[in-house]
């Protein structure tokens, strides 16, 4: 049984990703006791997917190593990992938090040494990937990634039962393989609440004229940042996936399902820099024969990034169109996605075609309005509003809105320290 | 031209935008458009066109009066409802299409030969008298061009087809006179004179 020693001057992080990571942190740095929650196997959330960071084009493994030898260092937090908040019963103060844990079939004995992988057969999709899961898999006893903090093993929970999961547990030479692991529900004390469970990209399927769903060589800008990565599953190659041909004539569509009344009504605010961050990726890989065509409405790039748009403009093997693509259909003969539209800058038709189409989709609160396990205020969008009404629970990062990691991390911040303010007064009245 | 053309030409002197808000049903959704192409893309007919509507919402903020009103482009219009299902600000760009038609066809200043209206306007009369009309509603010549925009080479091969329609009972649910045949033409044509009326009496208000 897990054990989780916590009181009504605990703060209870919901969502390991940078955000709650940073609360997490911040709070249990000045003294406090913290419980944060993660639904993966690791922490860390999506920015462990991203190859690099704008505007620096620095990795995203240097903070986050930072942020995990933080961690480890610190006594005061308790970290929880393929753990979800189910029900948060109780008022700023004096909440009660109920956890469900998934079986991870491997305890802290786990040294990572990666055995029990080469022992077991069955491949998955690999979800680290997105939809480019398929193209290289990943082993049903695994690391989610090579970064994975905490460095342990996750076995598949469909192999559990099966001759692999033996095998597993055959293979591991420290007695790391529990197969008996059973999911628990746990409930402990808190005192104010950070949600950070972050965003999700917008479902590119929803876009129908864009075709994500029926052609191969249309992916969406998660994607393309996995591509990117030598971690990745092209080892950081630049491969459409109809049939491994080096993608060197790339589109990128903006506002792929953002600004959109028929899909999110906001602008996700990161997904321009994101683009322009790319086209620095296709420039990389292949000099002055790598070609980007941006198609946008206008570029966003918010505040301080607007000298990276006007460098990535200067770039002459980037191109601006302005237009918002109408739909795509797919060259038969050599799988090239075409891009038909009207520009807005001559109202000229185009019928382009392209190695690879990146969408640039949109993010969207990662829980659904509906689903949140306890009352609070959220916007039309789903993003968790700053209201007096929330009591002690404060939303940090993408959870309040669609934010960069610059921009989220400050926001985290706010939230500790808002947290903290709940647990002080708690701490006052008891003496 | 007409007078009321030149009152209104003198009325919004500055802003053609404006006198779209006013006049033109659905007008003042234009300023809601952000330009992003998307209506002008996915318009199946917009390539045959001088204007896809995307332009025609620019020329409209440009202040180009002459040319958009003057532009056969919205006459083309065959209400297909693509642009309306995939425009991202919900503008109804076919409801404007029309609109600017009907304002075009009240200032007088529609081509003389531009197929469409001169069918249109057949067609009305023809109705007028018999009846069969559809969609009272909304009054006038707006829905009257709904699904003869494809360009008119024989209208009266046209006017049999509307007609065999309504004969099916597929264009004409005659919901607002309470049934779907027309027994006394001569009230229907005294409540088409109300509106006419009104109409003037709205427009006329603005200029
Ligand atoms: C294509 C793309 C490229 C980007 N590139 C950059 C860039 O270069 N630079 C930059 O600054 N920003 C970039 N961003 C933005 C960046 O990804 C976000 O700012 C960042 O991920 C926000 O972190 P977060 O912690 O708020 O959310 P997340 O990363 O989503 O973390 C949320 C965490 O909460 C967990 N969680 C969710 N639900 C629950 C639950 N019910 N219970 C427990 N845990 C839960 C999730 O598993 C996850 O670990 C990019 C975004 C996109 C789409
Ligand atoms: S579970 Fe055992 S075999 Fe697998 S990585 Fe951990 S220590 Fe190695
Ligand atoms: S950031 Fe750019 S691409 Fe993303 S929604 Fe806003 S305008 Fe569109
Ligand atoms: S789709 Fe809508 S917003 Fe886009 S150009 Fe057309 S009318 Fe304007
Ligand atoms: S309704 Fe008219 S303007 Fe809109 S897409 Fe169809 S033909 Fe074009």
């Amino acid at each position: 049984m897990t054990e989780v020693i916590a009181t009504n001057q605990t703060i209870l992080v919901v969502g390991g990703g940078i955000s709650g990571m940073t609360a997490a942190l911040e709070a249990a740095e000045t003294g406090k006791k913290v419980v944060l929650v993660e639904k993966r196997p690791y922490v860390g959330g999506r920015v462990t997917q991203l190859y690099k960071y704008f505007p620096k084009l620095c990795f995203p493994t240097c903070g986050l190593e930072i942020n995990q030898r933080r961690a480890k260092m610190n006594p005061n937090l308790t970290i929880l990992t393929m753990a979800e908040v189910t029900g948060i019963q109780g008022e700023a103060g004096d909440y009660t938090a109920t956890v469900k844990i998934s079986p991870r079939y491997v305890n802290d004995n786990c040294t990572g040494c990666g055995d029990c992988a080469t022992a077991v057969e069955a491949e998955f999709d690999n979800e680290f990937n997105y939809g480019l899961g398929g193209v290289s898999k990943r082993k049903g006893a695994y690391l989610p990634h090579k970064m994975a903090h905490p460095q342990r093993y996750v076995i598949d929970p469909a192999i559990i039962g099966t001759d692999d999961a033996e095998k597993a547990k055959g293979a591991c030479k420290y007695n790391a393989v529990d197969l008996e692991m059973q999911e628990e529900t746990i409930e402990f004390k808190a005192g104010a609440v950070v949600w950070a469970t972050g965003w999700q990209p917008y479902d590119a399927n929803r876009i129908q004229p864009y075709g994500y769903d029926r052609f191969a060589n249309v992916i969406t800008n998660v994607e393309f940042e996995r591509m990117a990565d030598p971690q990745g599953p092209t080892g950081g190659k630049l491969l459409r996936p109809s049939d491994g041909k080096e993608a060197k004539n790339v589109a990128f569509i903006q506002c792929a399902g953002s600004r959109d009344h028929n899909h999110l009504l906001h602008c996700s605010r990161i997904c321009c820099m994101a683009t322009l961050k790319q086209t620095h990726f296709v420039q990389d890989a292949w000099g002055d024969e790598g070609k980007s065509t941006i198609y946008y409405i206008d570029i966003r790039a918010i505040d301080r990034f607007e000298d990276f748009y006007q460098s990535v403009k200067a770039n002459p093997n980037v191109s601006f169109i302005k237009s918002k693509v109408a739909s795509i259909v797919e060259n038969t003969e050599n799988g090239n996605p075409v891009l038909h539209g009207v520009d807005t800058e001559g109202y000229n038709r185009y019928a382009s075609e392209y190695d690879l189409v990146v969408l640039a989709v949109g993010m969207e609160p990662s829980v659904d309005k509906a689903s949140f396990p306890v009352d609070i205020v959220v916007n039309e969008e789903g993003f968790i509003e700053p209201a007096p009404e929330n009591g002690g629970i404060f939303a940090a990062g993408c959870a309040s809105d669609a934010l960069d990691v610059n921009r989220a991390v400050q926001q985290a911040t706010g939230a500790a320290l808002r947290a903290i303010q709940v647990v002080n007064r708690v701490a006052g009245t008891e003496g | 031209m007409s007078d009321l053309n030149n009152t209104m030409i003198n009325k919004y002197r500055t802003s053609f935008l404006k006198e779209v808000e006013a006049n033109v049903e659905e007008g003042e959704w234009v300023k809601m458009c952000m330009q992003c192409g998307v209506c002008a893309g996915s318009c199946p007919l917009g390539k045959h066109w001088a204007h896809p509507p995307q332009e025609i919402f620019m020329m409209i903020r440009a202040g180009k009066r002459e040319e958009v009103l003057t532009s056969d482009s919205m006459w083309m219009c065959t209400s297909c409802y693509n642009c309306i299902a995939r425009c991202p600000r919900g503008l109804p760009i076919t409801h404007i299409m029309h609109g600017l038609a009907h304002y075009a066809q009240r200032l007088n200043l529609v081509p003389q030969q531009q197929p469409t209206q001169r069918f249109a306007k057949v067609f009305w009369e023809n109705m007028l008298k018999k009846g069969r009309v559809n969609e009272l509603k909304l009054g006038l010549s707006l829905y009257f061009i709904d699904g003869f925009g494809q360009g008119v080479k024989n209208a009266m091969a046209n006017q049999k087809l509307g007609q065999n329609m309504m004969k099916a009972k597929r264009m004409s649910p005659m919901e607002i006179l309470g049934g779907h045949g027309v027994k006394n033409p001569g009230e229907l044509q005294k409540i088409i004179a109300k509106a006419q009326a009104l109409e003037d009496a709205r427009i006329s208000g603005n200029s």
